[in-house]
């Protein structure tokens, strides 16, 4: 039953889900690590305090994270359809990720961004820097080691959740595992997809770790 | 001297704290003249509120009241944009120097350059320069990381310099290095303000420091100023307690020969060859005990201080007293 059609399936899924996996991550991080910056500069003792904002952002991505991603999946089918123009397949299954991981992202960066020394960023503004100067050249460069190692956590966990999109019959790897290993108990394709989900976490992980301590200047 | 424009001038400078329950006063009518070319040191204990007043004069602490003038603008009323102008013409330092740690020597010192503008290739220039100034040109490439601390601080000077700065404020900018990393640091501060005629202005808790390399000192006790004048003057003739507890040898010691009469003594430039003791002792026959003798080399002059204990006999005491006083000696009895 290993015919060529076989490993052909399992190819497709693996491109599919390092397609959404990819795709999802790039998309979160463009509305994520704003959101993330700007939770940081708008706090009280920030460099841009904006406490009614900080407020906000901080519900809206706790509300956003509180949700499972299952019930995300299913809840903003409508709004899927209505920006792709259907509900199935990889592309359509970005959308919620996209939704699901941006706030968690934000998350992610603004822990980094707040590793960040307060005496450097005191000494930008003793320079004369702009809030934006101060993001882009002081905030996001100092914090590079540790924001690379919180990509690697995100992309592992959107690749995690794009599985989920199986049940959907969002495609990729999770629904190869659920409608072959699970539906028709072809125990071998749930073994073989699982495997090469370990070993993609395992590559992403492993070169994240490896980048973040190339880019650390710290020791 | 007095004629000199002031570059910095402090008025009535007040700074609250407001946290959650109470107010902390850090700072409380501050009345402050630091004119140009000088090198004015400002000491006091921990939580006087020193590092707040440095911040305040940059504006990066914003005062409750009162105005802060440098090189003739009031901050109070300058905007964001202005005021961002103002602190590139101050350069600062601090006591964690506070490097980019993700850039090299060479591309922090070039940070404030690119902030205001400055293509790439004049600041890389400026850069050499001023690795150069401060004795590093073989670590332009290295990260602070791989710098000793004394090393930070010189990257963290020329950063300072790079703008070509009107002041340069350092906040306990060597109370993270060993003494003999300190005197190298002060004497680079001291070099920058003789040949560039920056004016300096130094926080610290260190009456070394203020000797050392001071022309003017401020003495900050209780969110307020004690004291303040030029250093020689603030040695020779302090004023206030908190004053006499930074000039006298080992604050402490006093306490231990209570009820005894001490006297501090202070000679200064040529009196330090006059042997006036002996000439003491033999003009009042009278024995006196050193209990402490230090000679300092305060802003190019030699001072000597010594502190005698006096004999039981107050009459002997009073003659003894008069006589050192008419010996262009500056006298005072410190208990």
């Amino acid at each position: 039953m290993w015919d060529g059609s076989t490993v052909a399936m399992i190819a497709k899924s693996l491109l599919e889900t390092l397609y959404m996996t990819v795709l999802s991550t790039s998309l979160a991080y463009v509305l994520g690590l704003p959101l993330g910056v700007l939770l940081v500069i708008s706090e009280k003792n920030g460099i841009l305090p904006l406490p009614k904002l900080n407020k906000l952002l901080n519900l809206v991505v706790n509300v956003v994270r509180s949700v499972p991603f299952l019930i995300l999946l299913i809840a903003v089918i409508p709004f899927t359809r209505f920006v792709i123009g259907t509900t199935i397949g990889s592309t359509a299954t970005v959308v919620p990720l996209v939704i699901g991981a941006a706030p968690f992202i934000a998350r992610l960066v603004e822990s980094s961004i707040k590793e960040v020394d307060k005496g450097v960023i005191e000494a930008a503004i003793s320079m004369g820097c702009s809030p934006f100067q101060i993001i882009c050249k002081v905030m996001i460069p100092e914090a590079v080691p540790s924001l690379i190692v919180g990509a690697a956590i995100a992309t592992t966990t959107i690749l995690g959740y794009s599985a989920m999109a199986g049940i959907v019959g969002g495609g990729g790897l999770g629904d190869t595992a659920i409608r072959y290993g699970y539906y028709r108990y072809q125990k071998d394709i749930m073994v073989v997809t699982v495997a090469l989900l370990v070993v993609v976490v395992q590559v992403v992980q492993e070169a994240g770790m490896k980048i973040a301590r190339r880019q650390d200047k710290r020791k | 001297m007095h004629t000199r424009k002031q570059i910095i001038e402090i008025k009535a400078l007040t700074k609250i704290f407001s946290l959650k329950d109470k107010e902390v006063r850090a700072l409380e009518n501050i009345d402050l003249s630091i004119e140009e070319g000088a090198v004015f040191g400002i000491i006091g204990m921990s939580g006087a509120g020193k590092s707040t007043l440095v911040r305040c004069i940059n504006y990066i602490e914003r005062p409750t009241g009162g105005t802060i003038i440098v090189d003739g603008k009031d901050l109070s009323r300058l905007n964001e944009s202005q005021l961002r102008d103002v602190r590139r013409s101050m350069g600062m330092i601090f006591q964690q120097f506070n490097l980019l740690m993700q850039r090299t020597a060479e591309e922090n010192i070039t940070f404030p350059l690119e902030i205001s503008g400055m293509k790439k290739r004049e600041a890389r220039q400026r850069a050499r320069e001023l690795l150069e100034t401060v004795g590093l040109s073989d670590k332009a490439a290295a990260y602070p990381a791989q710098l000793s601390g004394g090393q930070k601080q010189r990257v963290a000077i020329a950063r300072a310099l790079a703008t070509n700065p009107k002041v340069l404020l350092c906040d306990e900018a060597t109370s993270a290095l060993d003494p003999a990393t300190t005197k190298s640091i002060l004497e680079l501060l001291r070099d920058i303000n003789k040949r560039l005629g920056i004016t300096i202005v130094i926080i610290t808790h260190e009456m070394s420091v203020i000797e050392q390399i001071c022309t003017h000192v401020a003495i900050i006790d209780e969110s307020g100023i004690a004291e303040t004048g030029t250093v020689a003057e603030v040695f020779s003739h302090p004023k206030t307690a908190a004053a006499q507890r930074l000039v006298f040898p080992d604050g402490k010691r006093i306490g231990q020969y209570l009820g005894k009469r001490l006297c501090r003594i202070v000679f200064e430039g040529s009196s330090s060859f006059d042997p006036v003791i002996s000439r003491m002792i033999l003009e009042c026959r009278a024995q006196v005990n050193i209990m402490f003798a230090d000679m300092k080399d305060i802003d190019g002059k030699a001072f000597g201080q010594l502190v005698l204990q006096l004999p039981q006999d107050d009459e002997v005491s009073d003659r003894i007293i008069r006589y050192l006083k008419t010996q262009n000696l500056s006298v005072e009895e410190v208990r």
